[in-house]
């Protein structure tokens, strides 16, 4: 008698689980390192092309990458000015972890690059932006930095959000990363 | 063996590196009709190990692999 009951709530169970593992993967992307971001972009188009559906959350450092060169927000204060001169003005600007050398040894690895025909930072949040990455900027770290929504890049699908997102979509992803 | 093989589509991702190969030939399947085989050309050293990677997740096969100095020929039959 309990047989049917039983099935219903095997049913409703195995639905849970289909919703609690999809093919996608969550990435924080913390650093604003140049290199970090690169691989991160690297990751993120990868795993589309391995049939994943990828969300990338951009917290602290990490957001001033996504900061448009030729946009400029008005009403800042004097902190929020002081952060806006302070912090790399887009993907163009930003440094490697390592052997930055005053600018010398970024540039040459964007020499070297090109060279070998590595796609740039800018190149892979434009193939990301194709391929349909989604990408969640954390609104407490622009609001930190007095970051504004209009001087942020245009990118379809691009969200201000909280921890909570985050973590609804890490939930139900087989790959969290932090990078 | 690869002469057997039509191919129904060839890409040129010669100089491509990663992630940018296996992307453009996961984006061109996609398109693809299922049975249909895309020979992708690449020079990049990491395909050896991404393409068999990538076919075996996304269920597709490579059916042949041809190497001709530094391009490699990778035979890819669409299988869903």
């Amino acid at each position: 008698m309990d047989v049917q009951q039983t099935l219903g709530e095997l049913r409703s169970r195995m639905e849970e689980l289909k919703d609690a593992n999809q093919n996608k993967l969550s990435m924080v992307v913390f650093s604003g390192d140049l290199d970090k971001l690169l691989a991160s972009f690297i990751i993120a188009t990868g795993a589309v092309a391995m049939g994943m559906e990828v969300v990338m959350f951009f917290t602290f450092w990490a957001t001033s990458a996504l900061r448009d060169k030729k946009k400029r927000a008005k009403g800042k204060n004097i902190f929020g000015k002081m952060f806006g001169f302070m912090l790399p003005k887009g993907a163009g600007k930003v440094k490697l972890s390592k052997m930055h050398m005053g600018g010398m040894g970024t540039g040459m690895m964007k020499y070297l690059m090109k060279k070998k025909n590595v796609s740039s930072l800018e190149e892979m949040i434009q193939l990301a932006a194709e391929l349909e990455v989604k990408l969640y900027i954390c609104e407490m770290s622009m609001d930190l930095m007095g970051l504004k929504p209009e001087e942020m890049i245009d990118y379809p699908g691009r969200d201000f959000v909280g921890v909570a997102k985050f973590l609804e979509e890490a939930g139900n992803s087989r790959i969290q990363l932090f990078i | 063996m690869a002469e057997d093989i039509k191919a129904d589509i060839t890409m040129d991702l010669k100089g491509m590196k990663c992630p940018l190969p296996v992307v453009k030939v996961s984006q061109q399947v996609k398109k693809m009709r299922v049975g249909q085989v895309l020979v992708a050309e690449t020079t990049d050293p990491g395909a050896h190990a991404d393409f068999p990677a990538w076919a075996k997740t996304s269920g597709n096969e490579i059916v042949s692999t041809v190497r001709e100095g530094d391009v490699s020929k990778f035979f890819i039959k669409k299988l869903k």
